[in-house]
């Protein structure tokens, strides 16, 4: 094999690599941002739950020594803040974009502020599975490195189908974010329901700031969230407000995302830059593709009606 | 209810802050003296009034990026990324007319700068009209996109070899800068801002222009049925709110920093959201609310400073007013309701 092709294999791999280990994060707030929409909320203060669930379970993990005790503290910091974002949505006249606003950037300044100590100490990480060992290549092993959170994303996401489309509860949300007025009729507590989807919305994307700061790229700094909590909610319609497609959204996502690092680690160094924005770049076009003046298949009445 | 639009805000504000006090009393340091720092750095004297006008200057400017489109019902978040494209146009034009005077100089770099954030929103206001994208991810993912471009440029092909630590541009000359009002060290950038909410407010209260606008904002269905061309004016009306962020972007280059890089990447745009909706989206009220968060800016070093406190605690006060802002409009809005039915 000549070294350029093996280059590019290179290449390759870490984009595959990246595509699990980058797009997890993205996931877990993808399909938490999707529950919420469902019951026909749009939660734009993910962004705060992932960094202050970045924090929170990293400043757990270190001091109980337990990883997992450290994902289960950043969920419960995004139930917290679901919860206000919830509180504050289903007064009148308020609206849920600016209170996703409002929230961001509390959550942001709160995980700084409360975070300063954590800079230096190291928390124990997440455990992975070594799915590469039977390949005698680096990158190969590196790339399949997989982290026991994807795992749980990965089951997660056939579940909250199922959830949507099977169960009692998932046909009370589905009610909820289809119209107001259907629910009331079924007897169903709208605000009630609506608190419920946002607070446990709020839990999977704190999870997926735990597996920042607990996995990749690991440690807790105020530079470790580039906006992934926000790219969720494109993703969300990118992915039709389907869980299945929001995993596989994800996925290409992470490994759009993933792109720029592994060109430069080849040395294509000269457009790293605008390889970093390819995820955004792609969000857009996606976005722009899948928009059009109707209403979109799968999107909950009640976002639709606005 | 004629107060309410004083009352609302200055109750927010009274509560936040009494809330912070709780918050930096629980990090260890006195509620009391951290009040009084953030007056001292803010209004406490010329000194500090003339910083807090400086950094008050691209937050109107960036207000008005959020608060026109919300005239609309359209909630734009793209500030930022306007504010970094005008800065690098207005760079980038600058450079181009260093050999000629500093009033074309400067006239060149203003009108670059305002196209260049104005088409980046107007682009936003477009995609939500005609292809129903919405216009908050939109924005949001243009900001990125935005410094994405900066980066490159300014590491890249406009690097002046020159800026080792921090990668630029190369200067567009000490004498295009904009200059002082006056014996005071505020810049021209000041009077912009102030111009800008002053003429926005006259286009919005005072022209068929603006009755157009709020009757999209108000009823977009009965706006389409008598006739207004609906799409035409929401991409003016984000051409316009994207024009002034682009121009805080020209103020930043031309009066801060002479050059363009990823200084341009301040939080302007972000806190403009946020006087936007402190302001009600009312041009006016844009003013004295941008005057206090550029207190609250100018302010942090010193209280950061005084009591070792860190540096996001600007941010966490700014999160507090927000929060406080949207509970006391929802408890505004319920009495009133509450008011409406005994009638």
């Amino acid at each position: 094999m000549s070294g350029e092709e093996s280059q590019w294999l290179t290449v390759l791999i870490a984009v595959l690599g990246g595509a699990i280990r980058v797009g997890t994060p993205f996931l877990f707030v993808s399909l938490g941002e999707c529950l919420t929409e469902k019951s026909g909320r749009i939660n734009l203060g993910l962004e705060g739950n992932l960094i202050m669930g970045a924090m929170a379970g990293y400043g757990v993990a270190w001091i109980t020594g337990s990883a997992w005790l450290g994902v289960l503290a950043a969920g419960a910091t995004g139930v917290i803040l679901g919860f206000v974002h919830a509180l504050l949505c289903q007064q009148p006249r308020v609206n849920d974009i600016a209170v996703g606003i409002a929230l961001m950037i509390l959550g942001t300044g709160l995980a700084f502020f409360i975070g300063k100590p954590l800079i230096q100490p190291s928390a124990p990480h997440l455990p992975a599975l070594h799915l590469g060992a039977w390949s005698d290549n680096p990158a190969l092993r590196a790339a399949l490195e997989i982290n026991a959170l994807f795992i749980v994303g990965l089951l997660l996401a056939p579940a909250m189908a199922w959830f949507f489309r099977s169960s009692r509860w998932g046909l009370a949300i589905r009610t909820v974010g289809e119209s107001d007025d259907a629910a009331r009729a079924m007897g169903l507590n709208v605000n009630l329901v609506r608190m419920l989807a946002t607070m446990a919305g709020g839990f999977l994307a704190g999870v997926g700031g735990a597996f920042l700061s607990l996995y990749y790229p690991g440690g807790w700094s105020e530079g470790l969230s580039s906006g992934q909590g926000l790219m969720a909610v494109a993703l969300v319609i990118f992915a039709r407000w389907d869980p299945m497609r929001c995993l596989y959204a994800s996925l290409l996502f992470g490994g759009a995302g993933a792109l720029g690092p592994a060109l430069q680690a080849v040395g294509v160094t000269s457009g790293y830059y605008l390889f970093n924005a390819a995820p955004y770049v792609l969000t857009l076009i996606l976005m722009i593709a899948a928009s059009s003046t109707k209403v979109r298949s799968g999107m909950p009445g009640s976002l639709a009606a606005r | 209810m004629a107060f309410a639009p004083f009352l609302i805000p200055l109750t927010a504000l009274a509560l936040s802050l009494a809330l912070f006090g709780v918050f930096v009393s629980l990090a260890g340091a006195d509620a009391l003296a951290v009040y009084q720092s953030i007056y001292r750095g803010a209004f406490g004297t010329w000194f500090s009034w003339q910083n807090t006008l400086v950094s008050a200057a691209p937050l109107m400017l960036t207000a008005l990026c959020t608060a026109l489109p919300a005239r609309m019902g359209l909630i734009v978040i793209g500030g930022e990324g306007a504010v970094v494209l005008g800065g690098l146009a207005a760079a980038l034009t600058g450079l181009i007319l260093i050999d000629t005077n500093a009033w074309l100089a400067l006239s060149g770099m203003a009108l670059a700068a305002m196209l260049a954030g104005g088409l980046l929103i107007g682009l936003v206001g477009w995609l939500r009209h005609s292809r129903n994208v919405n216009e908050t991810i939109s924005s949001l993912l243009f900001n990125y996109i935005s410094i994405a471009i900066l980066s490159f440029l300014v590491i890249g092909m406009l690097r002046d070899p020159e800026t080792l630590n921090k990668p630029s541009t190369h200067h567009i000359g000490e004498e295009h800068m904009l200059g002082a009002l006056g014996e005071t060290s505020i810049h021209w950038g000041f009077a912009y801002g102030v111009i800008a909410c002053l003429i926005m407010w006259l286009l919005l209260k005072r022209t068929t222009f603006g009755f157009a606008v709020d009757m999209i904002g108000g009823n977009l269905r009965a706006a389409r049925l008598s006739g207004l061309p609906v799409g035409r004016n929401i991409f003016l009306v984000c051409l316009m709110g994207g024009a002034a962020a682009g121009l805080a972007g020209m103020v930043e280059v031309a009066a801060v920093h002479g050059r363009a890089n990823t200084s341009l990447n301040a939080g302007y745009g972000y806190e403009g959201i946020l006087i936007a909706f402190a302001a009600r989206h009312h041009p006016l009220a844009i003013i004295p609310m941008a005057i206090l968060f550029g207190g609250i800016r100018a302010s942090s070093g010193l209280m950061q400073r005084d009591h070792d406190l860190p540096d996001a605690t600007g941010l966490v006060l700014q999160g507090m007013i927000f929060i406080l802002l949207l509970a006391s409009e929802a408890v505004f809005a319920r009495r009133a309701m509450n008011k409406g039915s005994k009638t």
